[in-house]
């Protein structure tokens, strides 16, 4: 079972090798997810296409209700269902449409391929089994390994995590570790059937700053030796200017621009990023002034007409920004942004309604 | 931003101790412990002026807002406002007390009581402290609060869940200012916000210290946050404050190897920083309160330890060529983040 | 960083003031006041369950309070000539053993089960919840105390200790049927109140009141009660149901209420001996105390559904 384990991994790593490299490990295109409630329906994703190359590292920005997690989940298909349904879009990895495959087949892309890491490790892992039995899980469940072989993968796992004492502490439980370890640990399971891709979602919210620099630099480590694709879904621009090739911004469901991490930050060509950059206090600067955004992000199942940002845009023009939706539209090689006024934007020179 | 600052603290707390204690037993409860959460304090808060006190979980913070608020009685020292000693209050002195400190709290979903209106939450103060507003004025006073901090008055008889959660901490804030007090306690008050949302919050609480000449003590574990609304900052760890100073002595010339470690591990929205940083990456997890290192607290994980960290606790002073107190036998300036002024 | 673009000039229907704090005109725009009852009732009138058990309920009540608008049969005269005659004109239901109209006994049989429904739930909730409460709130030595004390109560079997508490009285009548289910059920009550003062005590907005000075008898008022009764009124609602059934069976083994009160129970028990040869009898006060409890089951259903946060 081990040879077999490692015969595996082997075969994995030369395919991938052989892989063309600008080739798109992940495509999302047009997805729509929509939750059905009795307050109305709630069009959480609309449109939102995307594309991932191996090793690259994207993150997905946006506030709470722009729809980021539910995009993750979409693509793992991890979907509440009911009452959340896919209405259109495709997903396709490496060529194979993700969507359309039935429930057994999806599942073999789930952990091996494309792997998950959520935001809060005390639930997400199983308070009563030890973490070793939940790691080697990954190991008996898809490679069909013995007990002993799992627990030793499992130990394997946590040392290249940097859990320390990994051979005792593979007995432990859950509660026994710290935050910043617990996250270690789902990510040794994230790892284990090394995936080409993983999407993790606010991994680092809930942790302490110092732990939380740890993990993020655990996760470079790790993908750097191993070449995997990282989605990373996130509210914190600090934390993504750390790591971002490059980074889309979702507002109320749609993707309103999509830029390098450079470019981004330092020339928004969105109303929305480039009032969010100026509202956020950053502790490399004196004196400096909050402006903030009027209003709050709007209600998933009554979304305004136009732009769906324009009631809170201060430089919002009657009629084409009431009336219109703005296409998502290319502002250089590999920009877009969704807004009538990119250019003036870009440039500097838009004007307050 | 303070004015000149007056010669007296409003608010110092000297010698500040907390322990929780550890129970074994059913009946009969025996101690064997104890969850020094808090172990031996000093701060000083003044007139108008924001006291940022950051510090990581477990080091202490959450427990001396608690303890600022007298929510939680004190182990040991003294916490004075205005020079009289309130650690020890109770009954009516110190509802008296409560007149002049209160608190803004974290959750914006849990802070307000579901089952009141805005009207009934924010008019409890006067309904608590009945002498402060006659009946007849209090309405009237609860949509003045309210405007004051962006709301509608009009919407006194809606209810909590009928609102945002930047609106519900508006709402938490409104009831805290109700009686007039010298100092507000905040704890994590922006925390659980959306981005675009804190910024709001953070700006009415300094317009609020402007015109109301309000005094806080800021307590968060977002160091860009703190920054931005502190005139100075105490740094906690695991029960004991390791450094304080004003906020630029803080941020710009830190001494203590803990605030530099905390410093360099806070993200800057700039990816042309990538790779320039002073990255300062600590090893092992933060010991437990109930077991906290001999010595020095922080010397497990510092780079700087030597025998003498374990042997002899460093006091908080200030040491010799540095400007502000430091708590570390080794203590010395490293610039961790290079600072920008956009005054 | 390059310095975003802001405008010198604010927005124009916005001060500056406006465009640092986030305030518009249409913030705040909450629409009418909907306090978690008033959802909860909005939520309950639609409910089919709801519906139909509030009206069932309902006219038992007013079966109970009026019967006479139903009858006017008394249910207490009885003619051995009709002894167990099936129906005849004027007499729906037939007669029992004795020759009485069954459907003025099954008329006049929901006074007693009402009464000690209605008697005892109230009872229960005003014993177990003050019980609860107190012991939850001050926590401690009084939490350990009457925990026991509510255990205690808990493990005795509930028609077991009633029977065995009313044989201690040589007379019999409602009352004593009361006392006996009432001091047997509120535990119940008093550990559902108990974990819900203990996690309401906790909350935040417990703390905001603790921290402007607030009393504890205010806070339990104010804050903590109701916010903990809502799983009592649910527990209550089910329970009332089967408050009714506990006192039939105790009429049924003959030691609740007396024979000269009609009760559902006491025609159960007679009708145990003409059970093959009439079963009329038997069949319809069975019937009016399963729709009844029935009724009140359902009722509690929705009432919970309606007052559960975790479904909004």
């Amino acid at each position: 079972m081990t040879q077999d384990t490692i015969n595996t991994t082997s075969s994995a790593d030369s395919v991938r090798g052989s892989e063309d490299p600008n080739a798109p490990v992940l495509e999302v295109e047009n997805l729509h997810v929509e939750f059905r409630t009795r307050d109305g329906v709630a069009r959480a994703v609309n449109g939102v296409s995307f594309d991932l190359l191996p090793g690259e590292t994207l993150a997905i920005l946006g506030e709470s209700g722009s729809g980021k997690s539910v995009t993750a989940q979409a693509i793992m298909g991890i979907l509440d269902t009911p009452p959340g349904f896919v209405t259109q879009g495709s997903v396709r990895f490496r060529g194979t449409e993700l969507l359309t495959l039935p429930e057994k087949e999806r599942r073999r892309y789930r952990g091996e391929k494309i792997a998950m890491i959520f935001q809060d490790a005390l639930s997400s892992l199983n308070p009563v089994y030890s973490v070793g039995y939940q790691i080697g899980e990954m190991f008996r469940v898809h490679r069909g390994a013995s007990r002993a072989d799992a627990k030793k993968k499992a130990i394997e796992l946590m040392d290249r995590v940097h859990i320390p004492a990994a051979r005792q502490r593979v007995t432990d439980f859950p509660h026994q570790f710290s935050g910043g370890m617990r996250q270690r640990i789902m990510i040794a399971i994230a790892l284990s059937l090394d995936p080409e891709i993983i999407i993790a979602d606010e991994p680092t919210t809930a942790l302490d700053v110092t732990v939380q620099a740890q993990v993020m630099q655990l996760l470079a480590d790790l993908q750097a030796e191993s070449k995997m694709g990282l989605i990373l879904i996130t509210h914190d621009l600090g934390v993504v200017a750390d790591v971002a090739d490059k980074i889309s911004v979702m507002y109320a469901g749609s993707l309103i621009e999509q830029a390098p991490s450079i470019d981004l930050y330092s020339n928004p060509a969105h109303p929305y990023t480039e009032r969010l950059l100026a509202a956020i206090p950053r502790v490399d600067l004196k004196g400096q002034e909050l402006y903030t955004i009027k209003g709050i992000p709007p209600n998933l199942t009554d979304i305004p007409a136009g732009c769906a940002f324009h009631p809170r845009c201060p430089y919002a023009q009657k009629p084409i920004c009431f009336e219109q939706v703005p296409p998502l539209q290319d502002v250089s090689s590999g920009r877009r942004s969704a807004c009538h006024f990119w250019k003036e934007t870009l440039d500097g020179s838009i004007q307050t309604r | 931003m303070a004015a000149s600052r007056p010669d007296e603290p409003v608010l110092e707390v000297r010698g500040l101790v907390k322990h929780f204690p550890l129970t074994k037993g059913i009946l009969f409860k025996k101690q064997v412990g104890a969850v020094q959460a808090v172990d031996g304090i000093d701060l000083k808060l003044y007139k108008g002026e924001t006291l940022g006190v950051v510090g990581e979980s477990g080091c202490g913070k959450s427990t001396t807002a608690r303890l600022l608020m007298r929510l939680e009685r004190p182990t040991a020292g003294q916490i004075l406002f205005h020079g009289e000693d309130i650690a020890q209050l109770s009954g009516k002195a110190l509802k008296a007390v409560r007149r002049n400190i209160q608190i803004v709290l974290q959750d914006p979903y849990s802070s307000l009581n579901p089952r009141m209106t805005v009207g009934d939450i924010v008019a409890e103060p006067f309904e608590i402290h009945k002498d402060v507003a006659p009946k007849g004025s209090r309405r009237k006073l609860v949509q003045e609060l309210l405007e004051v901090v962006g709301l509608n008055p009009e919407h006194i008889h809606r209810y909590p869940h009928q609102f945002s959660g930047g609106q519900r901490q508006r709402i938490g804030i409104a009831r805290g200012l109700a009686l007039r007090p010298e100092i507000i306690v905040c704890d994590e008050p922006v925390s659980a916000l959306d981005v675009s949302v804190q910024a709001q919050v953070i700006n009415l609480f300094e317009k609020l210290q402007d015109e109301l000449g309000l005094s806080y003590v800021f307590i968060a574990h977002d160091l860009s946050v703190v920054r931005h609304i502190s005139d100075r900052v105490a740094v906690m760890y695991l029960g004991k404050v390791v450094e304080t100073g004003d906020e630029e002595q803080i941020y710009e010339r830190p001494t203590h190897p803990y605030t530099q470690a905390l410093l360099s591990a806070v993200p800057v929205p700039d990816p042309s920083l990538r790779g320039h940083r002073d990255q300062i990456m600590l090893e092992g997890d933060v010991p437990s309160p109930a077991n906290p290192p001999s010595g020095c607290r922080f010397r497990t994980r510092c780079w700087k330890a030597q025998d003498v960290c374990s042997v002899e606790e460093p006091e908080l002073i200030v040491r010799e060529g540095l400007d502000h107190p430091s708590a570390c036998h080794f203590a010395s300036i490293r610039e961790v983040i290079s600072t920008i002024d956009v005054s | 960083m390059s310095e975003p673009s802001h405008p010198t000039a604010a927005p124009q229907d916005l001060g500056r003031e406006a465009l640092t704090l986030g305030v518009s005109p249409n913030t705040g725009d909450v629409g009418k006041p909907r306090s978690l009852w008033s959802d909860a009732w909005h939520d309950l009138r639609r409910n089919p369950t709801f519906i139909v058990s509030a009206l069932l309920i309902l006219f038992l009540i007013v079966v109970a309070v009026v019967p006479s608008l139903f009858t006017g049969t008394d249910p207490k005269f009885c003619d051995l000539a009709h002894s167990n005659e099936t129906s005849a004109p004027g007499h729906p239901f037939g007669f029992n053993r004795q020759g009485c109209d069954i459907y003025a006994r099954v008329i006049y049989g929901a006074r007693a089960s009402v009464m000690v429904g209605v008697l005892v739930t109230s009872g229960v909730v005003l014993i177990g919840g003050v019980i609860g409460a107190l012991a939850a709130f001050y926590g401690g030595a009084i939490d350990a105390v009457l925990s026991r004390i509510t255990d205690t109560f808990f493990a005795i079997p509930l028609l077991l200790g009633a029977i065995v508490f009313l044989q201690a009285f040589p007379f019999r009548n409602i009352w004593t049927v009361v006392a006996a289910i009432m001091i047997l059920g509120w535990p119940t009550v008093a550990r559902i109140m108990r974990g819900a003062v203990i996690s309401v005590k906790e909350s935040d907005f417990v703390t905001a009141a603790r921290a402007l000075g607030a009393s504890d008898m205010r806070i339990l008022r104010r804050h903590i009660l109701p916010n903990s009764i809502a799983p009592v009124i649910v527990v209550a609602t089910i329970s009332l149901g089967l408050f009714i059934v506990l006192e039939a069976t105790l009429s049924f083994l003959g030691i609740g209420l007396p024979s000269s009160t009609v009760s559902w129970g006491s025609d159960i028990n007679d009708a145990q001996s003409s059970l093959r040869s009439a079963p009329h009898v038997l069949l319809y006060p069975s019937v009016a105390l399963s729709i009844t409890v029935l009724a009140f089951m359902l009722l509690g259903d929705a009432v919970r559904d309606a007052l559960d946060p975790k479904l909004r």
